[in-house]
C-alpha cells in the first residue's frame, strides 16, 4: 500500500482521536472530541440521545468528513489515508446494513468478495464467518426472517470479513430483547477474544459494564469522564447504605439517626420508604447504623451496602447536563 | 465458537485482488439479480404494465388514431413504447438508490475498500440489463402483435444501441435525484414526473396532430428524438411528414442522451461526495 505512511517504532494506538470537532448547520455535534484506544481492548462509547455518538463513530470510519481535529486509526490518519483506513476497520451501523432479500450467505459472500477475496477465498471466510456467529443453520435462509438478534451477528460477521483492526459497533443491542442481546454480547466476546480492538456505542449501562475495557462517557459532543467502569463508579463517591423503613411515618427520625451513626448527610426517599446514606467503607459503617436504628427501636425490613450503579454515574454526568458546574467539576477530576 | 477464524492481522495483506470498479460493480450488479430471482414481481409488473400500456394504446385507442405519413398504428407504437420503457426505467434507479442509501447499504459499501465510481457502475449495470431484459419482453411481444422491424440487422442493432444509450443517460439523473432526495418522496415525485414527460412526446401520437406549441415541446422531447430514431431504423413509420427532428432524428437520439450524461454524471458524482458532509 503505497499511501501508508512508515509506521512509527513503537506500535500506535488503534485509536487515536484529538479534538474532532462536527457541525451539521447550528448543532454542534462533535464539539472537542478526544478519545485514545489501546489496542486489543473493548472500549464503550456512553452517551444518552444526540450526544454525537453516532457522528463519532461515522467520522472516525471515514464515512463523514471531519471539520476540525486530527484521528489515526492503526497510526494511519483517517482524514488523509481514508481508503488504507477502510482497509482496516468494519463497521456496524445504528440501521442494519445487510440486504433483506438475500441469504445470510449470500450477504457474506457478497461484502466478502466485495473485500477483495477471491471466490474460493470468500466461500471459505463466509463458512467460518457463519460457524463462528452459529449461524451455519440458517445461512441459506434470507434475512427477512430473521430475529434481530440474528441480523445483528449477521452484520457483525460481515464487518469481520477483512479481520479488521478496529471494529466499529454502533449501539448494536438497540431494540434488541434479553436473549438477542445476550447472543450479540457473546459474538462481541469472541471479537475481542481474538484481539481486534472494538469502540462499542450504547445507551446501555450494564452494557458497557458487561463488555468494556475502559468508558468513555459523552455529553454534547465531548468526552465528560473517562475510567474503568469500576473507576467511574468510585468517581462518584463511596459505597452506599440503604434502609427501607417498616414505618413510612418515622423516616425523618431514621434519617437524623442514620446520618448521627455515619457521620454523613442522608437522603430521603418517600416513595422506597428508604433511607440512603454515602459512606467511605461501607463494611465499616455499617454496624453503628444497626446498632443506632436498634437502640431507638426503629425497625427496617431492608439494609443494603451497596456501590453506585453505572446508572448513578450516568445520570450524574449527563442528566443534570444543565447544571455546568457540575460538568466542570467532573471535568477537572479526569 | 471458534476464535480462530477471528485472529486479528494486517487486513490489508489478506486481499486477493486490487481494487477495480468494474469487477466491484460487477459484483453490486450481481445482489440487484439475486433480489430479481426472489423477488420477480416488481419486474413482472413493470412488464404488465408495459403490456397494458401496448394493448390499451394499439387496440383501445390505436383505431381512432391516424398516423401522419402513413402506416399502421401498432407499427408505430411499439418503437415509442420502447422509448417510454427507458425513460419509466428511470424510476427504478431513483428507488434504488434512495433505499440503499436510507438502509445503509451504501454507508455499508463506502465503509469498504472500494474504488469511489463501484457503487454507480454497481446500478449502471444492474439497471442496463433489467431494461435491456424488458425490451428484449417487449420486442418479442410486438412481434406477437404484428410489429415488424422491416430493415437490416445492422439498422435493427443501431436502433437498439440507441434505446439503451437513453437508459444509460437517465440513470445519472436517476442517481442524483436518488442520492440528492433521500426518504423525501423522491420515488414518488418521479413516478408522477414521467407520465406528463412520457405524454408530452411523439411516443403515443405523432406531433403533428398536436397544437403547434405542445408540438414543438414534444418535438424538443429527448424520448420523442429516440422514438423517431426507433422507429426510422427499425422501418416503422415515423408519423412525420417533415421537419427538423425528422431528418435527423438518429442525431438526435445520439445528441440528446450525451447532453443528459454531461450534465448529470457530474451531478451524480457530487451527490455521492456530498453523502460525506
Ligand atoms: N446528518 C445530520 N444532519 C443534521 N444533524 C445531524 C446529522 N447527524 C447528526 N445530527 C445531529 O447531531 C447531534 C448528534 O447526533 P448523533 O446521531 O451523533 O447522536 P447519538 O449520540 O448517536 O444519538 P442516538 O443515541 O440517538 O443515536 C444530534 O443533535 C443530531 O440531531
Ligand atoms: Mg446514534
Amino acid at each position: 500500500m503505497t499511501q501508508t505512511p512508515p509506521s512509527p517504532p513503537a506500535p500506535p494506538a488503534a485509536l487515536d482521536a484529538v479534538g474532532l470537532r462536527k457541525r451539521f448547520g447550528a448543532t454542534s455535534a462533535l464539539d472537542g472530541f478526544d478519545l485514545r484506544i489501546p489496542r486489543g481492548t473493548v472500549h464503550g462509547l456512553l452517551g444518552p440521545n444526540g450526544a454525537g455518538k453516532t457522528t463519532a463513530v461515522r467520522c472516525l470510519a471515514t464515512l463523514t468528513e471531519l471539520d476540525d481535529g486530527s484521528a489515526s486509526i492503526d497510526g494511519i490518519d483517517v482524514r488523509r489515508h481514508p481508503a488504507a483506513v477502510r482497509e482496516r476497520i468494519g463497521l456496524v451501523g445504528q440501521t442494519h446494513a445487510v440486504d433483506e432479500a438475500l441469504t445470510a450467505r449470500q450477504n457474506l459472500m457478497l461484502f466478502a468478495r466485495l473485500s477483495g477475496l477471491s471466490k474460493p477465498r470468500a466461500v471459505r471466510r463466509s463458512d467460518q464467518l457463519l460457524a463462528t456467529f452459529s449461524l451455519t443453520d440458517v445461512a441459506a435462509r434470507p434475512v427477512s426472517g430473521f430475529s434481530g438478534g440474528m441480523r445483528r451477528r449477521l452484520d457483525i460477521a460481515a464487518s469481520l470479513v477483512l479481520r479488521p483492526a478496529v471494529l466499529f459497533l454502533d449501539e448494536p443491542t438497540t431494540g434488541l430483547d434479553p436473549r438477542g442481546r445476550a447472543t450479540v454480547w457473546q459474538a462481541v466476546r469472541e471479537v475481542a477474544a481474538a484481539g481486534t480492538t472494538v469502540l462499542l456505542t450504547t445507551q446501555y449501562l450494564d452494557e458497557a459494564d458487561q463488555l468494556a475495557d475502559r468508558v468513555s462517557v459523552m455529553n454534547q459532543g465531548k468526552i465528560v469522564a473517562e475510567g474503568s467502569p469500576a473507576e467511574l463508579k468510585r468517581r462518584l463517591g463511596g459505597d452506599r447504605v440503604a434502609a427501607v423503613l417498616a414505618d413510612p411515618d418515622r423516616l425523618r427520625e431514621a434519617a437524623g439517626v442514620i446520618a448521627r451513626a455515619a457521620g454523613a448527610e442522608a437522603s430521603v426517599d418517600p416513595d422506597t420508604r428508604s433511607v440512603t446514606v454515602e459512606v467511605d467503607d461501607g463494611s465499616r459503617a455499617l454496624a453503628p447504623i444497626v446498632r443506632a436504628l436498634d437502640a431507638e427501636h426503629l425497625a427496617v425490613d431492608d439494609l443494603t451496602l451497596r456501590r453506585p450503579t453505572l446508572d448513578e454515574v450516568f445520570l450524574h454526568l449527563t442528566g443534570d447536563a444543565g447544571d455546568a458546574s457540575e460538568l466542570h467539576a467532573e471535568l477537572e477530576v479526569r | 465458537m471458534t476464535t480462530t477464524t477471528l485472529t486479528t492481522m494486517t487486513s490489508a495483506g489478506l486481499r486477493d485482488r486490487r481494487r477495480n470498479a468494474l469487477r466491484e460493480g460487477w459484483l453490486i450488479a450481481g445482489r440487484d439479480v439475486l433480489h430479481w430471482i426472489r423477488e420477480p414481481w416488481g419486474l413482472v409488473f413493470g412488464l404488465a404494465f408495459n403490456i397494458m400500456l401496448i394493448l390499451m394504446f394499439g387496440f383501445l385507442f390505436g383505431g381512432a388514431i391516424e398516423v401522419p405519413g402513413g402506416g399502421g398504428y401498432i407499427a408505430f407504437l411499439l418503437p415509442g413504447m420502447f422509448a417510454l420503457t427507458m425513460l419509466f426505467g428511470l424510476e427504478s434507479t431513483v428507488t434504488a438508490m434512495a433505499d440503499d442509501a436510507k438502509r445503509g447499504v451504501t454507508d455499508r459499501f463506502r465503509s469498504l475498500p472500494l474504488s469511489s465510481a463501484s457503487v454507480a457502475l454497481g446500478r449502471a449495470i444492474a439497471d442496463l440489463a433489467g431494461s435491456a431484459l424488458n425490451l428484449a419482453v417487449l420486442m418479442l411481444g410486438g412481434l406477437l402483435i404484428g410489429w415488424r422491424p422491416t430493415t437490416g440487422p445492422a439498422e435493427i442493432v443501431l436502433g437498439v444501441v440507441l434505446l439503451l444509450w437513453l437508459r444509460f443517460a437517465l440513470l445519472w439523473l436517476g442517481i442524483f435525484l436518488g442520492l440528492s432526495f433521500r426518504g423525501t418522496g423522491a420515488t414518488t415525485a418521479v413516478q408522477v414526473l414521467v407520465w406528463p414527460i412520457g405524454f408530452l412526446s411523439t411516443v403515443f401520437v405523432s406531433a403533428e396532430t398536436m397544437p403547434g406549441w405542445l408540438g414543438s415541446i414534444a418535438q424538443w422531447n429527448p424520448v420523442s428524438a429516440t422514438a423517431t430514431a426507433a422507429r426510422e431504423l427499425f422501418g416503422n413509420p415515423t408519423g412525420t411528414t417533415g421537419g427538423w427532428l425528422a431528418d435527423n432524428a438518429v442525431l438526435a437520439a445520439s445528441v440528446w442522451p450525451l447532453v443528459i450524461t454531461l450534465a448529470f454524471l457530474p451531478l451524480a458524482a457530487s451527490a455521492y461526495r456530498r453523502l460525506r458532509r
